[in-house]
């Protein structure tokens, strides 16, 4: 069994007097995908949010390779560093090309010089397929390439995880499948995600173990072989059948 | 009209706007570091400095700039605070503006989605660092107009001066129209010498919002204090 | 020090005359006020006509206000209207003329922005749930125009009240003006009256000012 990466420990959550999550724990290994599934408003994006501090927990912790990173607020960004995040909504600077969007993290910081981040930035654009768009502004790129930038940006901080929160649904469907695809290249190289997603399909072929959220608990987890054909519990079915399409 | 009587008296024209400029230009300057000041309190949630700079906000945008002035200028004296004329109206102006700016780059600054500042910080950059290279920038474009308008209404307002004897433009012609009662010579000088000043400085600030994609649907410029 | 200020404050009919000029301010203010809302909705109506000698005219008027400085304009209407075409007006008057003008102007162009704003799906859609244009001008965009317009409107109100203090500069006896004579007439007994009697006419206008922009700035995060 691989290193812990990550470990949740009775992570509470609430806004305004309303339990967002209750009493999550879970772990994730070194090199692990871990793809958190769920009805909206289960506190999928919360969880995601609390790991790398965008939203303060209320009680538990969060600690990353042993190292407690929850309720402290002054290292945060050093916390942030070493943990990559991409929304929904891609979130590119608009106001910078392609190319400042990636540099700047790796240059403001991590404090590495222009020339060794700029050579790898072009060597992860051309495998994501945006070797001409170095110098587009982000307002010029489609939602897909706009989030494969995302990714990119993320990686170029050689984050030790990965967060990644429905970064397709706000994407034309066409769309969906070129971002996917640089996530499935990420996962084949070994990179630790925490994924949340409405695919189920990707879900199922990315993951290597399936978390389902309701309510704020954890009410199932298994392996997507597993999950998706047999799962043990009658609220995770009754979640997957509301993904099929049935004349009656 | 008596274009002798305007011709000998241009150059103390030009001199009180020159005064008129210096006074304005400085007091803006200043108003731009009060304003970010208060705004960065606010930002940062200062504890303390950020209700003072609510406070003050609040008093300067809700009260005139010569009821300041007559309490600077006649009212601290006779407490043995005595400050020059010319100290009274920087002063004035910048306590004045300094709020008017404060908003405006607080409004810039609000109108950067969350979502950038969240996404700035997942890259591990520190707060700072998120402002000086995400927020600022794109702050600018929307505060641009609003500032710009500030500093037009500064401008115009230096011309309550002359009510604390500062000999700026307005003081001029009230000089002239009493002394030689040349009303239309003075005022039709006082309102080319505003004209001169401000309407290049109007043009410019409309180029400068258009060239920033924020021109405005055929509005010339938005209101101060907006 | 206080003290001082205090017992100029109730002499005789002190308070009585302060309270006086902040009444002549307000109702100079209010004229000027319920003038400019009702000109500027007209204002504002013909702005948004697609005529280019209109939008020219509206133009200069606007730039006009924005340029020169109030006090400039009053200048020009009471003394040298007075000059040039012998027209002999009260100071009050002149005011409530330069007032006007200057918030006729802000008050189209505010009504003509909020107009315009209507995104143009809005029309769209009352059209396409089949409402008569009187209709959809009734409960659709009339509502949303009101919406963005009053707040603006109630600013540009507080501005107009700070901007009534210039005219003691041109010989109105307001509130300003008022305090003026007293601390003159107390200048021997109680000189250091000054800086309280000044701050008082400051806090008179924030308490008068400060209640509108409140309600200006909660309608406005109401309606938005």
């Amino acid at each position: 069994m691989a290193e812990t990466l990550l470990e949740i420990r009775n992570l509470h959550k609430s806004f305004e007097g309303v339990s967002v999550l209750k009493d999550v724990s879970l772990s994730i290994a070194q090199g692990e995908v871990v793809v958190i599934i769920g009805p909206s408003g289960c506190g999928k994006s919360t969880l995601l949010r609390c790991i790398n501090g965008l939203e303060a927990v209320d009680s538990g912790e969060i600690l990353l390779r042993g190292e407690r990173i929850s309720g402290q607020k002054k290292a945060l960004h050093l916390v942030r560093q070493r943990i990559g995040m991409v929304f929904q909504s891609y979130d590119l600077f608009p106001h910078m090309d392609v190319m400042a969007n990636l540099l700047l993290g790796p240059i403001k910081a991590l404090g590495k010089s222009r020339r060794e981040v700029a050579e790898e930035a072009e060597r992860f654009l051309v495998r994501v397929g945006l070797q001409d768009k170095a110098h587009a502004m982000p307002g010029q790129l489609s939602g897909g390439q706009k989030q494969r930038v995302a990714l990119v940006r993320a990686m170029l901080m050689h984050p030790e995880m990965l967060l990644l929160d429905e970064i397709t649904a706000a994407l034309d469907p066409e769309m969906v499948r070129e971002v996917l695809n640089v996530v499935l290249d990420l996962a084949r190289d070994g990179v630790t995600m925490a994924i949340v997603t409405h695919e189920m399909r990707f879900a199922e072929a990315v993951a290597d173990r399936v978390v389902f959220l309701e309510g704020g608990d954890i009410v199932e987890q298994a392996p997507p072989e597993k999950f998706f054909h047999q799962p043990e519990t009658e609220r995770a079915q009754q979640f997957l059948d509301t993904f099929d399409y049935k004349k009656s | 009209m008596d274009w002798d009587f305007i011709h000998r008296f241009t150059p103390m024209y030009v001199e009180a706007a020159g005064l008129t400029l210096s006074i304005g230009l400085m007091g803006i300057g200043l108003s731009l570091l009060v304003g970010f000041g208060c705004c960065m309190a606010r930002y940062f949630r200062v504890p303390v400095l950020r209700q003072i700079a609510k406070a003050y906000i609040e008093l300067a945008r809700n009260t005139p700039l010569l009821v300041q002035l007559f309490f600077l200028y006649f009212g601290l004296p006779k407490v043995g605070i005595r400050l020059s004329a010319e100290a009274c109206a920087i002063t004035g102006l910048t306590f004045l503006g300094g709020a008017y700016m404060a908003e405006a780059m607080r409004s810039g600054i609000e109108a950067v989605e969350k979502s950038q500042h969240e996404s700035g910080a997942c890259l591990g950059l520190t707060r700072w660092q998120v402002l000086q290279y995400i927020v600022f920038p794109q702050a600018f474009a929307t505060a641009v107009p609003a500032i710009c308008a500030n500093v037009i209404f500064l401008i115009k307002e230096t011309s309550v001066f002359s009510a604390v004897a500062l000999a700026d433009l307005m003081y001029v012609a009230k000089d002239l129209i009493g002394m030689y009662y040349k009303t239309d010579e003075a005022l039709l000088m006082l309102v080319a010498a505003y004209l001169v000043i401000l309407l290049p400085v109007s043009l410019l600030f409309t180029l400068l919002e258009r060239r920033m994609h924020h021109a405005g649907s055929g509005s010339v410029r938005p209101a101060e204090g907006t | 020090m206080p003290d001082q200020a205090l017992s100029v404050l109730l002499k005789g009919r002190n308070l009585e005359r302060l309270l006086g000029g902040l009444g002549v301010t307000l109702e100079l203010s209010a004229m000027s006020i319920v003038l400019s809302v009702l000109l500027g909705l007209v204002l504002g109506l013909i702005m948004t006509l697609r005529s280019s000698i209109i939008r020219a005219i509206c133009r200069l008027w606007l730039e006009t206000i924005r340029i020169v400085p109030q006090l400039v304009l009053l200048f020009l209407v009471y003394f040298g209207m007075a000059k040039t075409f012998d027209i002999q007006m009260s100071a009050e008057t002149a005011a409530v003329i330069v007032f006007t003008f200057w918030g006729t102007g802000e008050m189209g162009d505010l009504v003509r922005g909020a107009l315009t704003s209507i995104p143009r799906h809005q029309r769209e859609s009352a059209a396409a749930l089949g409402l008569t244009k009187v209709q959809s001008f009734r409960y659709v965009l009339l509502p949303q125009t009101l919406r963005r317009l009053i707040p603006q409107s109630i600013n540009l109100a507080t501005r107009m009240i700070k901007t009534t203090s210039l005219v003691m500069l041109i010989g109105v006896v307001e509130v300003l003006k008022v305090t003026q004579q007293i601390i003159d007439a107390n200048r021997y007994d109680a000189p250091q009256a000054a800086v309280w009697l000044y701050a008082v006419v400051f806090f008179l206008y924030f308490i008068v000012c400060w209640p509108i922009s409140l309600l200006a700035g909660w309608l406005e995060k109401k309606w938005s």
